[in-house]
């Protein structure tokens, strides 16, 4: 890796990235052939090219992203599902492990069900259909839903899954991560509100100086207390 | 515009009535994220102007018949609150919000990146506290800061002031009295960067060499403003600055995990 992707800057809309030399990833925007920032967010370079990770913003779905939706109505072939963007996703009846009979819907699903899905296709005026067919996939039943930013579903999720693995071992909860930044949790009644209150402070502190170092204290104290 | 009004406005000294000079602008304090339920919002003052702006969305646009298919609308709804100005303003949309509404979408419109997020809508609510001329650039420098807050793919950031005539001067930032006594009143927002103009309103009139002055002086203006408002998000967002962990970049099967 070279020195550049090391350096964590604040752009805003507008600021200058690059003057040329790199290519516009996502994020900018390209005047004069100069590279912008199109939000604000954190400078990031890889392999060329210029990026802006944003910091907040709303979900957009991509295929083969895995989410956690919310089923908000029902047709007689499929189910609308609210996935936490600013596009509701239909759920075709081919598109769920269970053979439904036309009209016969409501009995699999029904209005205000959890479902662990994937984003299967996102067309050009951003039409999203997804998918429950394939391993894993699945209402979930119970358990609790929290939400935060997408942006901040990386820091969550921790280098190679370290923060999460480190909630789960403390709390002893399942713990589902959908790329739209819903969280769905089970477990202890307890537990849960540990792992919640832990999400919580990393939504918050996302791009904060040590921040596993200080869950894990978190975790550490509520845990020591109990014993 | 009272026109030739033989109100003295400026001194001898070229010292205005709230004692700034002729090209001097109002004090002004920007902060963004002042708002936890709204995706995005900013409080500016200017002067005595106070202006609250909050941002939602981009959402799913609600009359169905106003979603386009191939970018997102930007709906801005200006608001004078009641207790805004000295005689109770009767609360509702009126002629003048209404037209301030549309001319502040227009302009917002022209600098989001709509094509990222067709069938959607930006909301905008501009929201007056307390007015003493020049409410509408106020309401667009917190529109805008308001919407870099929310996250939203932006060209620039839009910085606005108003520019007018009192006294056979040009002057920089009218306050009330400049503006109800003054001879003309010209507001202009643009983009710093290119020199785009998306605003620019004239009520009263301007030789074309007072509107040259005038322009160059809010050109000038408006890149103080920019700064200021540059300033407010960095304010914001000063933890992140410097002292932010590498990003963890997992693999896409790393996202969904179970215990």
């Amino acid at each position: 890796m070279n020195n550049e992707s090391m350096t964590r800057e604040l752009v805003l809309p507008g600021d200058l990235l690059d003057d040329g030399t790199m290519k516009p990833g996502e994020g900018t925007f390209v005047s004069d052939g100069k590279i912008f920032a199109a939000m604000l967010g954190i400078k990031s370079v890889k392999s060329n090219f210029v990026n802006v990770i944003p910091l907040g913003g709303r979900y957009i779905p991509a295929p083969g992203d895995m989410i956690i939706g919310k089923v908000i109505d029902i047709g007689p072939s499929n189910w609308l599902v609210d996935i936490f963007s600013p596009y509701p996703a239909p759920l075709h009846v081919n598109e769920v492990p269970w053979r439904v009979e036309f009209g016969d819907t409501a009995r699999y699903l029904s209005v205000g069900d959890t479902l662990l899905a994937k984003v299967l296709s996102v067309d050009e005026t951003k039409r999203v259909q997804v998918t429950m067919k394939e391993q894993g996939l699945r209402k979930l039943q119970g358990g609790q839903i929290v939400e935060i930013s997408h942006s901040k579903v990386p820091r969550v999720i921790g280098k190679n899954g370290s923060m999460i693995q480190m909630i789960k071992t403390y709390t002893n909860c399942r713990i589902f991560i959908g790329q739209n930044g819903r969280i769905w949790m089970d477990g202890n009644m307890e537990d849960m509100v540990h792992a919640m209150q832990a999400i919580k402070m990393i939504d918050e502190g996302a791009q904060t100086l040590k921040l596993t170092e200080r869950v894990k204290e978190f975790l550490e104290s509520v845990y020591r207390k109990e014993e | 515009m009272g026109g030739n009004s033989d109100m003295k406005l400026i001194d001898e000294n070229g010292i205005r009535i709230d004692g700034r000079k002729v090209d001097e602008l109002r004090p002004m304090k920007i902060e963004a994220g002042v708002l936890k339920s709204a995706d995005g919002s900013a409080y500016v003052e200017i002067g005595k102007n106070k202006v609250l702006a909050a941002v939602y969305g981009p959402r799913e646009c609600h009359p169905r018949h106003m979603q386009n298919p191939a970018k997102a609308i930007v709906q801005c709804k200006y608001n004078m609150i009641s207790f805004s100005v000295s005689d109770r303003k009767r609360p509702g949309p009126d002629r003048r919000s209404v037209e301030i509404s549309k001319l502040i979408s227009e302009a917002m419109e022209y600098v989001v990146f709509t094509e990222n997020y067709p069938r959607t809508s930006i909301d905008v609510y501009i929201e007056v506290l307390q007015a003493n001329a020049g409410t509408r650039c106020a309401g667009l420098v917190a529109a805008a800061v308001a919407l870099a807050d929310a996250g939203i793919p932006m060209k620039d950031l839009v910085p606005a002031v108003a520019v007018g005539k009192v006294n056979d001067q040009v002057v920089l930032d009218l306050n009330k009295e400049e503006d109800n006594y003054g001879q003309a009143d010209l507001p202009i927002a643009m983009i710093p960067r290119t020199g785009e103009v998306l605003l620019m309103q004239m009520d009263g009139h301007l030789t074309q060499a007072e509107f040259d002055q005038a322009l160059e002086m809010g050109v000038r203006a408006c890149h103080e403003i920019y700064a200021l408002q540059k300033d407010a998000l960095r304010r914001r967002y000063a933890i992140v600055n410097g002292e932010a962990e590498e990003e963890p970049k997992e693999p896409a099967e790393d996202v969904i995990e179970e215990a």
